[in-house]
């Protein structure tokens, strides 16, 4: 993989992330999004983000798994997605089924867990958003951006939670997003589990590009 | 592997390098248009989009506007929009896994407290009473709502045909019990058969009908075909479909939705935008077919037909 391969390679993932909102804007305008198209698009972006908050956790063990060290340059991306989703999904919540009245929406966090844990996960995720760009790694310096990042943990947590707390009764989907949340996490305690073991025998050796990831 | 020495090569056997920059835009270009129709692809079978099934029953929309001056929902919206977890628990799921639904034949038992047990025949059933246009507001405890033409009778006119016992309080419903034609009653993710219940004064009211078509038409499997109950000033999850016993009893009935979350679902759930669902606000719903929110009225408009019913009560605790 050089350079221009992985310019490519972010062209490739910044590309087919925006596929399923451009066809969700497409199936809007041209009323294909069933009786209850304003609920549709909630759910749908809400679905999004959950999806690509997997996809961003998912990165460094594939990355690792199939030792594949480039990879972690398309991580960026996939994050900005389940924010944009996740911004789409707050701004259809605050809009359909609030006209922006600020007061009830208020109302609606105190009172309902489902909504706090949704807007507990989409808060997290604004910190990692305004954090991402290269300068501001580089301000921050690598091991403290590694910290903050590791929000993405308790966002991606407090987002399942939500959308498990919503459902009337058939709770399949939101457990799927559960136990893959709960492998992907899973791996992150056996990886430091193992290299704290490890550490003791064998120098931390570090991979080129290994900085900045969590 | 043989590393060539330059002068073993003859420049002609080297690629050009405006050739071999195209060769991989090109490859580039492929592996970008794969991926995205893969994408559009997955997205689409994970999101179908649901133009409304096309329906051999076409319907004259508009025709139908009830005392209060609010048209029907469309024809399309009312039988691609369906809670009923017999076949999906997604809403736009459910048209598409009713088709071909069977439901003859197809019988009643109406039985309990009564003088008169009998299992209907549905064509019996129908014989009943003479159906009539019906078009109410449907309140889904979802906080979301439609206007419906069902046409239906009173289901106090099968009541009466088995004349009920003095020690009857209460009637219970059940839908049918098979997996084979409902084919999400192998899924957990309700104890099957749906259960419903209604006090015998609820039952008896003559706003309480029993459904067997809408828009002048047979009832799409969808809706609850053949037969379902329709209880306009309740939310719709009371309005039990596909229904196969009718039992009156002195005990009141445990419906399926109190079993699963009695905190969230009461037995009476009588439309009221004072009590929310502890999950979400009842005070305003969305009619189907337009963006706004509407304000939810109590026993969804219905109130001076049916307040009576419940003088005296407290509507927040009995909910």
């Amino acid at each position: 993989m050089n350079a221009s391969d992985i310019r490519f390679s972010k062209l490739v993932v910044l590309i087919n992330a925006a596929v399923p909102a451009a066809i969700l804007a497409r199936d809007y305008y041209r009323a294909e999004l069933g009786a209850n198209p304003l609920e549709f698009v909630t759910h749908t972006t809400g679905i999004l983000t959950l999806t690509f908050l997997m996809l961003t956790l998912a990165v460094t063990p594939l990355r690792k798994l199939f030792r594949l060290p480039w990879t972690v340059q398309l991580r960026r991306t996939l994050g900005l997605y389940a924010f944009f989703y996740g911004t789409a999904h707050l701004i259809a919540y605050m809009w359909f089924d609030k006209f922006f009245a600020i007061r009830a929406i208020i109302t609606d966090v105190g009172k309902r867990p489902f909504i706090a844990f949704g807007m507990t996960g989409f808060t997290l995720m604004v910190p990692l958003a305004v954090t991402s760009t290269n300068a501001m790694v580089k301000r921050l310096g690598g091991r403290r951006w590694n910290q903050l990042h590791r929000l993405i943990y308790p966002a991606a947590i407090a987002g399942v939670i939500h959308y498990y707390l919503l459902v009337k009764a058939d709770t399949r989907i939101p457990l799927t997003f559960g136990g893959v949340l709960l492998v992907l996490l899973g791996y992150r305690v056996f990886e430091k589990f193992r290299m704290s073991r490890g550490s003791r025998q064998l120098p931390k050796t570090k991979l080129r590009g290994e900085e900045s990831q969590a | 592997m043989v590393i060539k020495k330059p002068d073993d090569i003859k420049s002609s056997e080297i690629t050009d390098e405006r050739l071999y920059l195209n060769r991989r835009n090109f490859i580039r270009a492929g592996v970008l248009a794969g991926t995205t129709v893969t994408t559009g692809l997955l997205y689409r079978k994970l999101s179908p989009n649901r133009v409304g099934q096309p329906t051999s029953q076409s319907v004259v929309s508009g025709s139908y506007v009830t005392t209060e001056g609010e048209t029907a929902t469309d024809f399309k919206d009312i039988t691609n929009y369906n809670n009923f977890y017999e076949f999906s628990t997604s809403k736009q799921g459910v048209a598409p896994a009713a088709q071909g639904f069977v439901t003859k034949p197809w019988t009643v038992e109406v039985t309990g407290r009564v003088q008169r047990p009998r299992t209907f025949d549905l064509d019996d059933l129908l014989k009943l009473a003479s159906l009539e246009d019906r078009i109410y507001r449907h309140r889904c405890v979802e906080a979301w709502s439609m206007v419906i033409p069902w046409l239906g009778f009173p289901l106090e006119r099968v009541l009466r045909e088995v004349e009920p016992l003095a020690s009857a309080k209460f009637v219970k419903f059940t839908t049918l019990l098979d997996p084979k034609r409902f084919p999400n009653q192998d899924a957990d993710v309700l104890p099957w058969p749906y259960v419903e219940g209604l006090r015998l004064d609820e039952a008896l009211h003559p706003l309480t009908i029993l459904a067997a078509g809408l828009y002048g038409k047979t009832l799409p499997p969808q809706n609850g075909a053949p037969i379902r109950l329709v209880v306009p000033w309740k939310y719709g999850f009371k309005s039990i479909k596909s229904i196969v016993r009718i039992e009156l009893s002195s005990e009141q009935p445990t419906s399926t939705w109190t079993e699963v979350a009695s905190n969230e679902y009461g037995f009476y759930s009588n439309v009221n935008p004072a009590v929310d669902h502890p999950r979400w606000s009842q005070a305003t719903e969305r009619r189907i077919g337009e963006f706004g929110l509407r304000k939810t009225i109590l026993f969804n408009g219905y109130g001076d037909q049916v307040a009576q019913l419940y003088s005296g009560m407290d509507l927040k605790a009995n909910y």
